[in-house]
């Protein structure tokens, strides 16, 4: 067996490993987080008074101009001389799920808007609240919308968590590093990180396809150009 | 009974409605006809308040409800007059989402909170009322739109409503699928349904309603029995428009 791949079978479980306790958990924590931030938002903007939705407003502004790695840091390394420590696994959740929150409120915002006035109407013409029309009628239909670009959001996420090594997560790609460092063979063992990263956003790719077929089961639109 | 009284709207600044009076008796059908523009959608938009007026009061069997520079009913009120009306649209707006039963038993679980097998009962019966009752599994999507147009009147139904309101709803539709429509509206009137619709459809004013009011201009011009203002009407305005539509 050449040497480099008894390289990347040794180290395969290590990278794995951190993988499954720290990016995956990470992705999928700071994702649920951020959609609900991201739904708050979308809906704050959408139906709250002038201020509220200012603040919304501006708070999407911040987080969407200004760099994630320079988020991450200013929560871990800045923050504590403010006299607020945040370990760097919650620092790094509170930094993508304000950054997952941010560019999903956009998401949202478009798939919601993108209901016709019409069901609205028809919601209310059967006597609904507007929480119940957007429960019932509008949110369901505008998830078939937003479910591709969600996938999107989710699959860079799961990418930019790799950025955590950078606040001392001892995820993926810092677990490569250290090997690295060990071992004196970036090529090999980047490479097999890029390939660990390419698998799980495979996974998720099929899933999201799965989740279109769900919510897009009811027909009615163009699935396919012709 | 319905009765409008005074109804006044504005769309930014553009009066639509100049002050409109309307009452149709309980188990009557009124038609609303007139020009594009005219405010024949507002006014029967303004009957279950998704406009709501600048001023009036629109009055439904025990509720009444009065609007002006400082009265804005409440939500609550709102509501409660809208629970007593039911509404079919140009363009159906089924919940695509839902299949064809659910988009009728939807008001009847959700608003009226009955327990599901009980508004899945309902609907089934309603839907064979329509003719529908063999699609009740379809999704909207696969229905033609004259079969859309159908499970929209079951699912306006469903509640029981006093008034029923009726947006152009053989519009979107070619003469042969209107027909459907027509006569499902027609057996509707025939069980003694209260009826206000607006249409550009002869066909439906003459032979569902007892009752048309022409309006132009955001004010009701003439109105009448069928046979007098499609055969004899009065004011030069109504004769224009009824020889526009070459009757």
């Amino acid at each position: 067996m050449p040497d480099w791949l008894q390289l990347m079978l040794t180290s395969l479980w290590p990278l794995v490993r951190a993988g499954l306790i720290f990016t995956v958990p990470l992705a999928i924590l700071s994702f649920v987080f951020g959609l609900l931030v991201g739904l708050l938002t979308a809906v704050t903007r959408l139906f709250a008074p002038g201020p509220l939705a200012a603040i919304a407003i501006f708070y999407v502004w911040i987080i969407r101009g200004t760099p994630l790695l320079v988020q991450l840091f200013v929560i871990f390394y800045g923050l504590p001389s403010a006299g607020i420590l945040i370990d760097a696994f919650p620092a790094a959740l509170i930094g993508f799920t304000l950054s997952v929150g941010a560019y999903t409120s956009e998401i949202i915002r478009a798939a919601l808007t993108s209901i016709n006035k019409g069901q609205w109407e028809a919601a209310y013409s059967i006597g609904m609240t507007t929480r119940q029309a957007m429960t019932r009628t509008i949110l369901p239909q505008a998830t078939r919308v937003a479910v591709p670009p969600l996938g999107n959001s989710f699959i860079s996420l799961v990418k930019d968590t790799s950025l955590a090594a950078a606040i001392t997560v001892p995820e993926l790609f810092q677990q490569a590093q250290r090997i690295v460092a060990v071992t004196y063979e970036p090529l090999i063992l980047y490479i097999e990180a890029a390939l660990i990263y390419l698998v799980f956003s495979s996974v998720l790719s099929v899933l999201q396809s799965r989740l279109e077929q769900t919510f897009g089961r009811y027909g009615g639109f163009m699935e396919r150009a012709r | 009974m319905i009765r409008l009284s005074g109804i006044e709207k504005r769309f930014s600044g553009n009066t639509v409605l100049k002050g409109v009076d309307l009452v149709v008796a309980k188990g009557a059908v009124t038609a609303l006809i007139g020009p594009s523009g005219s405010g024949k959608s507002t006014l029967l938009r303004c009957a279950n308040l998704l406009e709501i007026p600048e001023r009036g009061t629109v009055e439904l069997g025990d509720v009444s409800l009065t609007f002006g520079e400082t009265r804005r009913p409440s939500q609550t009120d709102i509501l409660k007059l809208r629970r007593r009306t039911g509404m079919i649209f140009q363009n159906f707006q089924l919940f695509p989402h839902r299949r064809v039963v659910e988009n009728v038993m939807e008001g009847l679980v959700t608003v009226q909170k009955w327990p599901k097998e009980r508004a899945r009962a309902r609907a089934m019966e309603l839907l064979t009322k329509v003719g529908m009752a063999e699609k009740a599994e379809a999704w909207p999507a696969t229905l033609s739109g004259g079969q859309q147009q159908r499970v929209a009147i079951a699912r306006a139904l469903a509640p029981s409503p006093a008034l029923i309101l009726c947006d152009e709803p053989t519009s979107a539709l070619d003469p042969e699928l209107a027909t459907e429509v027509v006569d499902t509206l027609r057996s509707l009137a025939a069980e003694g349904a209260t009826m206000l619709m607006a249409t550009h459809d002869l066909r439906l004013a003459r032979s569902v309603a007892q009752h048309v009011a022409f309006l132009e201009g955001g004010e009701i011009v003439e109105h009448g029995a069928p046979d007098q203002l499609f055969g004899a009407p009065q004011e030069p305005r109504t004769q224009r428009f009824i020889q526009s539509l070459g009757a």
